[in-house]
């Protein structure tokens, strides 16, 4: 029944219906925006239902894709339509499923004008992202990697803060300056190898000389996207100016792609080009992971302190996957997925307080906990997450991340390690301010405690949080084949060309 | 000269435009006589105009297939013309189809039409020209009306500066052409495109080259490709907007078909020389292209700046000079047409109390007041701007492609980064549109032509990836003729 069916474009493209019942909405304006709400909610909830599947229905134990679909699109070029998913693949998919209905009910009531566009381009950001996370064909990987740009250029724009039409610019066009270069080396593979599939792309032997330079094309793309040090400055000019459900999705899945494209092109198809080009990245993420955690402690903006540490945390990412090691590698993955969990609670947590007191200063705040004590407890715990304490999602992946980079290099895990210190820093100092302390302030002691839209979105991200700390395997086992395969690929590749020097 | 069934059949486009034209004069000149059937006349000129594009369209089908050669070798069409010739006829037909009877600004008068016509039959003969002579007359046949149309707004100094200016820079254009005509002439003892390229067989004299080069000039002008661009701007803004619109969409196509046709078929044996010549020219254009547009505050000035990147763009393919390059530039040329057509669909819709305007300020808040309208230009702009998944951008990748397989990689890169600094501009309208709004909303409704151009082209460009496949393996077999 359901396994005949083409699952994964049935889930790819399922916003797209709603985007279609959004347009034929008709009515008062505030018809147009309840009913826009709802379609939006149930579309992407129904989308999140359907991907639970691919999760039961997918074997770890397998090697390869899975929920494979191929389809003639341009035929004769080595183009073709081609979708799968794998351990790599498949959690990122269910995030992105799993945030887009959560962040829709975030904006459930900060955002009063243009419901029914903003809903529409959150659905065809969904389309956009899990297409991109599904896409066995790098053609087909660019169009959703790059057109992610425009439903995101727009919900940044027309909905965000006042200085949105900066940020939004500045995001577009660090993204695609980047991404073009990464467009002239996909040229130059497609040209070397005839084809833009990318298991037969991974399989193609490029030439050392040839991977140095793909490397640094696709590097320019995914590092902007990660974002790294020193191309990390979209970001937060982009969190801060986004609404916070546009900030949920941009640090919940986007920043992710980046340490996606790097697992499945680079690695596998560049691995002499990864391997030389590790300690440049290791530097690069140390510094990130170090500087970007000074700066965020220096931060009066509760958004902007968290963005910075969403690119201290990505550089734990990018260590983990650099250091060629299993552990580093499904550290990586997993940090990506719990940072896409915290990351995206802790901008809801913003957005709570900035729905009921409209600033976002730290200094604006203080003795929170008085009048919302079930909020200081969540926001606790997700920011208790975001520091790494055992027992939540944050700890394995930089623990693993860690015991990853101790095997490469010892100074890197010890540098990285200090990073950890300063994330306490910040996050505690930042906690304190907002939470604790006497609420002298008459406005924060007449905030209105959490409803009960607000707590049902934190409480699967809860739930999760700690579910993926306290038992990892759920999520290691399903990735752990894939990453040996990757590993193994990798390794096989580099000892050939030892042998052969 | 005998006419047999070939010749009809093989030039009926042609014909029938020819014939219409003849029919259009007489009733453009019985139509000055009575004031108050103007607009009776204008309609029926325009009607007729239409009818006549879309039945040259339909004779294309009877067009036989393979290489036919007419009229002491003058004429020839192959697969890849007759192709062009249909982009050209679609071209001509949403150009004409925009322009309502009511627009004013000079071109309420059916002689606009008839001029146009004249300048399309222009256009067709200048694809299939075989032979420099044909080529020259074909070339006239077209700029002449086009000066004239450009010129039409009579009450504007910005026209008729804009029809000067085209008409001065046009003939200096013509003279390069004619000059390097002569050279060619001289050095290989004939203006037939076959007779050229067999004396080329061996290598090519500098004299030869030398013509080659203000051959290649006097195109390049036609096609406003850097730095023979400098009249584009200035015309683009001073002619009334549906001739704009015309000049936006169509003449590049002829142009660009033609180049093709001199490069590949008459210098087809000396590609490395003209390759560099149009490298040069693909990369001044992007660049001035993407550079130029970013100040402008008319969008009409912006687009001039925006086609002469686009130009650029389709360079870079066809300067790979090989068969993926030639199919690259049809591709391209495609989506041009039609990115053309639905940008220039907005702007004819832009009007504040009755009077057209063309600031692209008074684009501002424009999502709020017309939503539509606002949809469709952000996919315009985002296409022209080579955003996936949208029309532009897969032109942008074959010709890339081309250029890459073709060992032009530093070509690649710099369109590549020129794209991006293009994107700004692009992004600059869509701002004004989405983030910004305006006490001063443009006039409701559209006309009902200006829709249902939209609607085409915005689809086109929005369901291009499907057609993507059948599209780029027609254009790899029609390009064949010349490899």
């Amino acid at each position: 029944m359901i396994s005949s069916w083409p699952l994964l474009s049935v889930i790819t493209f399922l916003p797209l219906t709603g985007v279609l019942f959004l347009m034929l909405i008709r009515g008062n304006e505030e018809a147009i925006a309840a009913n826009s709400r709802l379609v939006a909610l149930w579309v992407s909830g129904f989308t999140f239902v359907l991907s639970l599947y691919l999760y039961v229905g997918f074997d770890p134990e397998m090697m390869g894709y899975q929920f494979e679909e191929r389809a003639d699109w341009i035929t004769g070029s080595g183009i073709s339509y081609h979708l799968g998913i794998d351990g790599i693949s498949m959690p990122f998919i269910l995030l992105a499923t799993f945030l887009t209905p959560l962040s829709i009910l975030a904006s459930w009531k900060s955002i009063t004008h243009r419901v029914r566009d903003y809903m529409i381009a959150f659905l065809v950001l969904e389309v956009m992202m899990v297409g991109m996370f599904a896409s066995l064909d790098m053609l087909m990987f660019y169009l959703f990697f790059e057109g992610v740009l425009i439903p995101m250029f727009i919900i940044i724009g027309v909905w965000g803060g006042a200085e949105r039409v900066y940020a939004a610019f500045k995001f577009f066009l660090y993204t695609l300056l980047g991404s073009v270069l990464m467009l002239v080396c996909m040229l130059v593979m497609y040209q070397m190898a005839g084809t833009t599939d990318i298991p037969a792309l991974a399989a193609f032997a490029f030439s050392p000389e040839i991977q140095f330079w793909l490397f640094l094309g696709f590097f320019a793309s995914f590092a902007v996207k990660v974002p790294m040090w020193p191309v990390h400055t979209w970001l937060p000019d982009a969190h801060v100016q986004a609404p916070t459900a546009g900030s949920m999705i941009l640090a919940g899945v986007l920043l992710k792609m980046g340490g996606y494209g790097f697992l499945r092109f680079s690695l596998p198809m560049f691995p002499d080009a990864s391997e030389y080009f590790a300690p440049f990245i290791f530097v690069l993420s140390i510094v990130a992971v170090i500087y970007t955690s000074l700066v965020a402690l220096a931060q009066s903006d509760m958004k902007k302190l968290i963005a910075y540490s969403s690119v201290a945390h990505m550089g734990f990412v990018t260590i983990g996957i650099f250091t060629l090691t299993e552990q580093g590698i499904a550290g990586a993955m997993f940090q990506m997925i719990s940072h896409g969990l915290v990351s995206a609670a802790l901008f809801f947590c913003v957005g709570v307080v900035y729905d009921r007191l409209h600033t976002r200063e730290i200094s604006a705040y203080g003795g929170v906990v008085d009048a919302m004590p079930r909020y200081a407890a969540f926001f606790m715990f997700m920011m208790l997450a975001s520091v790494g304490l055992p027992g939540t999602s944050g700890f394995v992946g930089e623990m693993l991340v860690l015991v990853g980079a101790w095997e490469a290099s010892h100074w890197v895990a010890i540098l990285a390690a200090t990073g950890l210190i300063l994330g306490a820093c910040y996050m505690l100092w930042l906690y304190r301010r907002v939470v604790f302390g006497r609420a002298e302030k008459p406005e924060i002691l007449e905030m209105v405690a959490l409803d009960r839209r607000e707590v049902m979105i934190f409480v699967p991200l809860t739930i999760l949080v700690l579910w993926f700390g306290i038992y990892p395997a759920t999520l290691l086992d399903v990735m752990a084949y894939t990453v040996s395969d990757i590993m193994a690929n990798v390794a096989s590749d580099l000892s050939i060309q030892t042998v052969m020097r | 000269m005998e006419f047999s069934q070939i010749t009809i059949s093989a030039a009926l486009p042609e014909f029938i435009l020819i014939s219409l034209a003849l029919v259009m004069v007489l009733i453009a000149a019985f139509a000055k006589q009575s004031e108050t059937d103007g607009e009776g006349s204008i309609k029926m000129v325009r009607t007729l105009s239409l009818l006549g594009y879309f039945a040259a369209f339909l004779a294309l089908f009877s067009v036989p297939d393979g290489r036919v050669v007419l009229f002491n070798e003058l004429f020839a069409v192959n697969d890849l013309v007759i192709y062009m010739k249909g982009l050209i006829l679609v071209g001509a037909f949403f150009a004409s189809w925009l322009v309502s009877e009511q627009w004013g600004e000079g071109v309420d008068r059916p002689e606009f039409h008839l001029l146009v016509l004249m300048a399309v039959i222009g256009m067709l003969l200048m694809v299939s020209a075989n032979n420099l002579i044909s080529l020259y007359m074909a070339l006239e046949l077209q700029s002449l009306p086009l000066y004239v149309v450009a010129a039409m707004r009579t009450s504007s100094l910005k026209s008729s500066e804009a029809g000067l200016k085209y008409f001065l820079l046009g003939a200096l254009s013509s003279g390069l052409l004619l000059y390097g005509a002569s050279l060619v002439y001289g050095f290989s003892g004939s203006t037939n495109f076959d007779a050229i390229a067999s004396s080329l067989s061996g290598g090519a004299s500098v004299g030869m080259i030398v013509g080659m080069v203000f051959l290649l000039s006097g195109l390049a002008f036609k096609i406003s490709a850097a730095p023979f661009h400098m009249w584009t701007p200035d015309v683009y803004e001073g002619a009334p907007t549906p001739v704009t619109a015309l000049f936006a969409i169509v003449p590049k196509v002829a142009g660009m078909t033609l180049l093709m046709n001199v490069t590949y078929s008459a210098f087809g044996n000396i590609t490395d020389q003209w390759m560099q010549i149009l490298i040069a020219l693909s990369v001044a254009s992007m660049i001035v292209g993407a550079t130029g547009a970013i100040m402008q505050q008319n969008i009409k000035r912006m687009l001039a700046y925006s086609s002469i990147a686009h130009m650029g763009y389709a360079l870079a393919g066809l300067a790979a000079g090989t068969p993926e390059g030639a199919s690259a530039v049809v591709i391209y040329m495609t989506t041009y047409v039609f990115m053309g057509a639905a940008a220039f669909g907005v702007i004819m819709t832009m009007r504040r109390e009755g009077t057209p305007v063309e600031k692209i300020s008074d684009l501002a808040g424009l999502s709020a007041s017309h939503p539509l309208l606002a949809a469709a230009m952000m996919v315009v702009m985002f296409s022209m701007a080579g955003i996936p998944p949208l029309a532009g951008f897969f032109g942008k990748w074959y010709v890339f492609l081309a250029a890459v397989n073709a060992g032009l990689i530093p070509l690649a890169v710099i369109g590549v980064l020129t794209s991006v600094i293009g994107a700004f501009y692009y992004l600059r309208i869509i701002r004004l549109m989405y983030f910004e709004d305006s006490d001063a909303p443009l006039d409701d409704g559209a006309s009902h032509q200006n829709r249902m151009v939209l609607i085409v082209s915005v689809g086109f460009i929005l369901l291009f990836f499907f057609g993507i496949g059948a599209l780029s393996q027609e254009a790899s077999s029609i390009v064949s003729v010349y490899f």
